[in-house]
């Protein structure tokens, strides 16, 4: 038993939840973070990705997070009137009031008799809605719950954020243990008060603390999350095939692996920061895609997102043998990567509304 | 004879980012260190320096502040503000008043906590050093003004664009075995060359890194007991001079007129020549105001300062060692309290507490920080007591 102020438990449900169906989407478009610097510097300066992907002009929030939802239940296989809840986690709700999670929810053919809701936590938005998915049909109170994690994210053109604020995200079909492509051994989150970055109402583009962003916030969560996970689980990086990170950008969740113990080719797969950029509440779902793309059975696999404002939650999974089976049943998250059309920084602020004087 | 003044504790903190530590549990690190240092000896005045808490952390008043979360209850205390050469003009505070016996003992803390706030506002709480009817009001930054002066003098003395990168070589090698230094790592000469501009011609590594940081000084009358079992060292001579605060009514900018009049007195008040002088911590917020330095205190001939950074005098086994503990550079600038640390780190060299820095056979150094361009200087100049221990 845990001293009052200390409480420190692992995150698992009675009943085994595990992933039923799980399901990508990134927009074809992509900007080279180059041609954001050769706008913004002149050409010089560091990089912090390749490129990121942005959405067309007609996309976003709410087709985008259909797209994800349609992969995940063609790879599920379940019937949507099934599906107890529709949470969508974003920064980038179309609507500031109306629910995307309705919408979603219509299109798919999860409604009427479902819960649906829109979750806010920055970039953890979407593992947040997973957590409570799991304790939503762990507790027996659905059989299936679909949360997704999903952004066109926003950054100030000029910023630093320019560079990586890109558009994708995942879907992933809770379901009972016994009929998942990957079961849940556990999650932990960790949450503190601590303002790093934030876009208050009624605001464009974000605003962050710069420095501040990285050690008191992005890794110190990241730290606390995926090291209390696998120490409550008895755990070590070596248990691990593989392991995804929140990725605002390619460095820090290559960092935040090595400080946790993780070997290079253990977070490869799921990092696609450098290709597709930030995706915000997406991020490390996405990863996590890309990964169950090609886990065998019995890999595990660690996943730690992470949310300005800030927190962490870390998820332990193990594939089963249901994953190979099924994966192929919808497109893959590098065939969304290798649909790639270049655009340059014009088409770009036109496709993004950022041309704002006419 | 005047009564010397010594050095009973010091104490300091790394100087970084410290996320985690707000301005006043940076004070009391670095003055619970100090008065450890001392044998438990307790102030009975307080000069804190510090330049920024009023703009970055809305907190003036930091005397009673200070005094009060150290537990000092109801001793004389408050806040001398002379940009970055607050903790000189303190330490000279603290001086006079033990000077004139109203006091027997008195702590200097030098704080700033500037990771609060970042970008523009940091440039511009730091733009409130310049003048700010003349200068900061058109957008001069403390990089956009050292780049003036650097530019001038390289243009004026003919010399190389890489001609200061010794001082920045020298600070990042003596911080390697310093503890408490922000950057531990030596540089090349082909590091400084590929450096990125800050503000050109001032480049990554002639620009000091502004942190956390609080280093703390208790100075006793020789009334006061001195922990046994260490080398005793004097506040011999402190001085302190102003010059025009704007760098357009400077009638020659590569001048530092502040800077020379301080070291003048200061060595002046010691009784001493420069040429005993063991080693110079001075002020190298950028790389250019180190060779300025130089040439101010008389130890180098005007546009000569720089050669002094090419061939070795200012190693640590050098003729005349400079930013023994990496300096501003790489321990870290810590805007009004980086006056504290030089002090403080001249004081460990003296007393033979200097670890990896240490500096053979020192037994006079000199400390001079400068405020805003040099607009203020204040020297200090320390001395092993004669004798054994």
């Amino acid at each position: 038993m845990n001293a009052p102020g200390v409480d420190r438990r692992l995150l698992k449900p009675a009943r085994e939840v595990g992933i039923a169906g799980y399901g990508a989407y990134i927009p074809r478009f992509r900007l080279p973070a180059k041609e954001v610097a050769r706008v913004w510097k002149g050409g010089e300066g560091g990089l912090p990705v390749k490129e990121k992907a942005v959405p067309g002009i007609d996309e976003d929030v709410i087709t985008m997070s259909i797209e994800a939802a349609r992969n995940a239940l063609a790879r599920g296989q379940v019937d949507p009137s099934m599906i107890r809840a529709v949470w969508v986690g974003s920064e980038s709700h179309p609507y500031a009031v109306k629910p995307t999670s309705t919408v979603v929810a219509e299109a798919i053919g999860a409604t009427p008799h479902t819960q649906a809701a829109d979750w806010e936590f920055a970039c953890k938005a979407g593992t947040e809605a997973v957590q409570a998915a799991i304790g939503f049909v762990g507790s027996g109170m659905a059989d299936y719950a679909l949360s997704i994690g999903m952004d066109t994210a926003q950054g100030r053109p000029g910023d630093a954020l320019e560079y990586t604020a890109g558009a994708g995200g995942a879907a992933i079909l809770l379901g009972p243990g016994e009929e998942s492509l990957a079961i849940f051994e556990g999650s932990y989150s960790f949450a503190t008060d601590t303002p790093d970055f934030w876009r208050r109402a009624d605001e464009k583009y974000p605003e962050h603390g710069e420095r501040f962003t990285g050690e008191p916030a992005y890794f110190k969560h990241i730290q606390e999350a995926g090291s209390a996970l696998m120490e409550m689980l008895g755990r070590g990086p070596q248990d691990f095939r593989y392991a995804v990170f929140h990725q605002p950008n390619t460095k820090f969740p290559q960092r935040a692996a090595k400080s946790l113990g993780f070997k290079p080719e253990q977070i490869e797969t799921g990092l696609l920061a450098p290709v597709i950029g930030n995706t915000y509440a997406g991020s490390a779902l996405v990863g996590l895609t890309a990964i169950l793309d090609e886990a065998a059975p019995g890999d595990r696999i660690l996943l730690v997102s992470y949310g300005s404002g800030a927190g962490s939650d870390a998820f332990c999974l193990v594939a089963t043998e249901r994953l190979p089976q099924q994966r192929g049943l919808a497109p893959s998250t590098r065939d969304y990567i290798a649909r790639r059309t270049e655009i340059d920084y014009a088409t770009y602020a036109r496709y993004r509304g950022k041309l704002t004087l006419s | 004879m005047r009564e010397p003044v010594f050095i009973l504790g010091v104490g300091m903190t790394p100087v970084a980012e410290h996320w985690g530590l707000s301005l006043r549990e940076l004070a009391l690190q670095a003055m619970r260190a100090a008065m450890a240092d001392a044998g438990g000896v307790q102030p009975q005045a307080l000069y804190v320096a510090n330049a920024l808490a009023p703009i970055l952390s809305g907190q003036t008043h930091l005397g009673a502040l200070l005094a009060d979360f150290a537990g000092l209850d109801g001793i004389e205390a408050s806040t001398v503000e002379a940009a970055g050469a607050s903790g000189g003009v303190a330490i000279r505070q603290a001086w006079l008043a033990l000077e004139a016996g109203a006091v027997e003992t008195v702590m200097v803390v030098g704080v700033e906590k500037v990771t609060d706030r970042v970008g523009t506002g940091l440039d511009a709480a730091l733009s409130a050093w310049s003048d700010a009817d003349y200068e900061a009001v058109h957008g001069l930054t403390t990089a956009s003004q050292a780049a003036l002066v650097m530019r001038r003098y390289l243009h004026e003395h003919g010399a190389p664009s890489d001609a200061l990168a010794g001082f920045s070589l020298t600070a990042h090698r003596n911080a390697v075995g310093n503890a408490n230094a922000m950057f531990r790592k030596a540089i090349t000469l082909e590091d400084y060359a590929r450096a990125g501009m800050v503000s050109d011609p001032v480049n990554l590594y002639d620009a000091a890194p502004l942190a956390d940081g609080a280093a703390a000084i208790l100075l006793g009358r020789s009334s006061v007991a001195r922990v046994p079992g260490r080398p005793e060292v004097h506040l011999l001579g402190t001085a302190s001079a102003t010059a025009q605060l704007a760098v357009h009514d400077q009638p020659d900018p590569l001048n530092l007129p502040a800077a020379a009049l301080s070291a003048e007195r200061a060595l002046q008040a010691a009784g001493i020549g420069r040429d005993a002088i063991d080693l110079f911590e001075l002020h190298d917020s950028y790389s250019v105001y180190a060779a300025l330095a130089l040439e101010a205190a008389g130890f180098a001939a005007r546009g000569q300062g720089w050669q002094m950074a090419r061939n070795g005098t200012i190693a640590l086994e050098g003729k005349l060692p400079l930013l023994t503990f990496g300096g501003s550079k790489a321990r870290g600038e810590a805007g009004g309290a980086t006056g504290v640390y030089q002090v403080v780190e001249v004081a460990l060299q003296l007393q033979e507490r200097a670890g990896a820095s240490q500096v053979k056979e020192a037994r006079i150094g000199m400390a001079q920080c400068l405020g805003a361009g040099g607009a203020t200087a204040a020297t200090t100049i320390l001395r092993q007591a004669e004798g054994p221990p």
